[in-house]
């Protein structure tokens, strides 16, 4: 019986139309690269500094991979400690992209001070990196990542489309704090209280921040997003970038 | 019984099929245990309730009240294991005064494990049952397929082999009631901090011959919310409005009846939410 349905499935005989497949399916392969380890990020500027902060968890599904795996850069440093750097990059998303573009944009931040004697513009490396990412347009290098360095924030998407910006959050938690921001960098929804009647207020206007308002409304961002996201926790990192340098400081968050 | 409502079954999987997302129901991504000592048995749970990687409730209640002397902690959809011992304490109730002998674990486990098998894992309610009977001391797992355990520790949910790695390390057969609420609550506390899926504080139950149960409701809270920086109270007048109408306590009177309360003393029942000053 089996022998007998085998060889009417080959379908070398009479085609019926009830017959069996005559060919084995597709077999469908796939490759797919990327994993989400995760964390968020934030980036707020003022007049004469900006801060990039993050989370320092790295996670794969409900496990913890690290508690201490920072994700901002110093780019261009002269030494391993990043030391003399002037500029910042934080990637998010899959960890080891965001490993590998550190060590690429800091190559060509150094080899271009060494080519030029001058070190590389902020505008200009933020250019580099556009490239670097759409140099791999259909081979993208992870989720979002945005970068700064004395004063100015860019933010960029997986495949170079970039833009600067007074502030923005990435990564897994980017959605609870994002309409924090607008609220509380932008005033958006905030009128000034007593400027005209019922819906013709005047809107509250926006101006640049001090350091220590923009320092305590990311610490705020990361302690409120650690209660409502689960891959947000350990420590964070909170790197400040002025005239005078970069100052980084970790701080305990929540570990559950 | 009354059963399931399935009269939607049909348009869901129609919608479905064009590429409507099925519902996402709240899951408790979660760690429970529980450990029998020389008298009694102690259960605990976290009490983070999650939607995907978002937390839905930062302090939910994962033990449930079977009968006076079993609990049940609970494990996977928050609604399933909710109603499931919901239904089965309730038959627990009735079983108990038409037998008029004080209700067994054996039974509660035997009837949830019945009523989880008839429902091939769709009700996805993962549950650790406890209690002392007549007959001694129990303590069961059941999973949603029906399958059931009889040890002496045991751990389920998504923190299961963080807090079973405490019990394997830690655990001694002669424990008693001290020893035994410490080691189910460090169990819960790997979980806490090592499974993404657990989270919050531990919640405690002790069920002991002769002894009133005890619900140690947030044992132990291992991580207070830090201090926020900054004040985000809006100045009065922030908001635009649209429409503006003034109902007077004069005008209600007309159609209610109103009573004052003074403003001091706690007039709240029950538990209070958490709410950022």
């Amino acid at each position: 019986m089996t022998m007998l349905l085998n060889h009417a499935s080959h379908g070398d005989g009479i085609g019926y139309s009830f017959a069996q497949p005559t060919a084995a399916p597709v077999q469908q392969h796939s490759f797919y690269p990327y994993t989400d380890n995760g964390g968020s990020t934030l980036g707020i500027t003022g007049s004469d500094f900006a801060i990039l902060a993050g989370d320092t968890r790295s996670t794969s599904g409900y496990n913890i991979n690290s508690r201490m795996a920072p994700k901002v850069f110093k780019i261009g440093g002269d030494d391993e400690t990043g030391e003399g750097a002037q500029i910042v990059l934080s990637v998010v998303g899959f960890a080891a992209d965001g490993n590998a573009l550190k060590e690429r944009l800091d190559n060509i931040v150094k080899m271009y001070k060494y080519k030029h004697g001058k070190p590389m513009s902020v505008s200009a490396c933020a250019q580099r990196l556009s490239t670097i990412l759409y140099e791999k347009r259909f081979f993208p290098i992870t989720y979002t990542r945005f970068w700064e360095g004395k004063g100015a924030l860019y933010s960029y998407d997986p495949v170079g489309s970039y833009e600067r910006e007074q502030c923005r959050a990435a990564g897994a938690a980017s959605s609870l704090i994002t309409p924090f921001l607008d609220n509380q960098v932008n005033f958006k929804n905030q009128y000034v209280p007593g400027s005209g009647e019922g819906h013709a207020l005047e809107p509250k206007k926006a101006e640049p921040l001090s350091r220590s308002t923009a320092e305590g409304l990311v610490r705020d961002a990361f302690t409120s997003a650690v209660e409502r996201h689960i891959e947000v926790g350990d420590y964070l990192q909170l790197v400040t970038i002025t005239k005078d340098g970069i100052e980084e400081a970790f701080q305990p968050l929540k570990k559950d | 019984m009354p059963g399931f409502d399935f009269s939607n079954y049909n348009r869901n999987a129609a919608l479905h099929a064009k590429g409507v997302p099925l519902p996402k129901a709240t899951s408790t991504g979660t760690t429970i245990v529980g450990c029998i000592y020389d008298k009694g048995v102690v259960i605990a749970a976290d009490t983070r309730a999650t939607v995907g990687p978002i937390v839905a409730d930062k302090n939910c209640e994962k033990l449930h009240y079977i009968a006076p002397k079993i609990w049940c902690a609970g494990a996977g959809t928050a609604a399933d294991t909710e109603f499931t011992t919901a239904l089965i304490s309730s038959n627990i109730e009735l079983h108990s005064l038409s037998t008029g002998r004080d209700p067994r674990v054996i039974t509660c486990m035997t009837m949830l494990k019945q009523h989880l098998f008839r429902y091939q894992g769709h009700i996805g309610a993962y549950l650790v049952v406890a209690g002392v009977d007549p007959t001694g001391v129990g303590l069961y797992t059941v999973h949603a397929h029906g399958s059931t355990d009889k040890l002496p520790y045991v751990t389920m949910g998504s923190g299961s082999l963080a807090a079973m790695s405490v019990f394997e390390s830690t655990w001694q057969p002669d424990l008693d009631r001290e020893g035994a609420i410490s080691l189910c609550a460090e169990a819960i506390k790997a979980g806490i901090f090592n499974d993404l899926g657990s989270g919050s504080n531990v919640d405690v139950c002790v069920i002991e011959k002769d002894k009133p149960t005890q619900l140690l409701r947030n044992y132990e809270k291992p991580n207070p919310r830090g201090e926020k920086e900054r004040n985000y109270r809006f100045p009065k007048g922030t908001t635009a409005w649209l429409n503006q109408r003034v109902i007077s306590k004069e005008d209600m009177k007309k159609y209610v009846t109103i009573e004052t309360l003074s403003g001091d003393g706690n007039l709240a029942v029950g538990e209070q939410m958490d709410v950022d000053v």
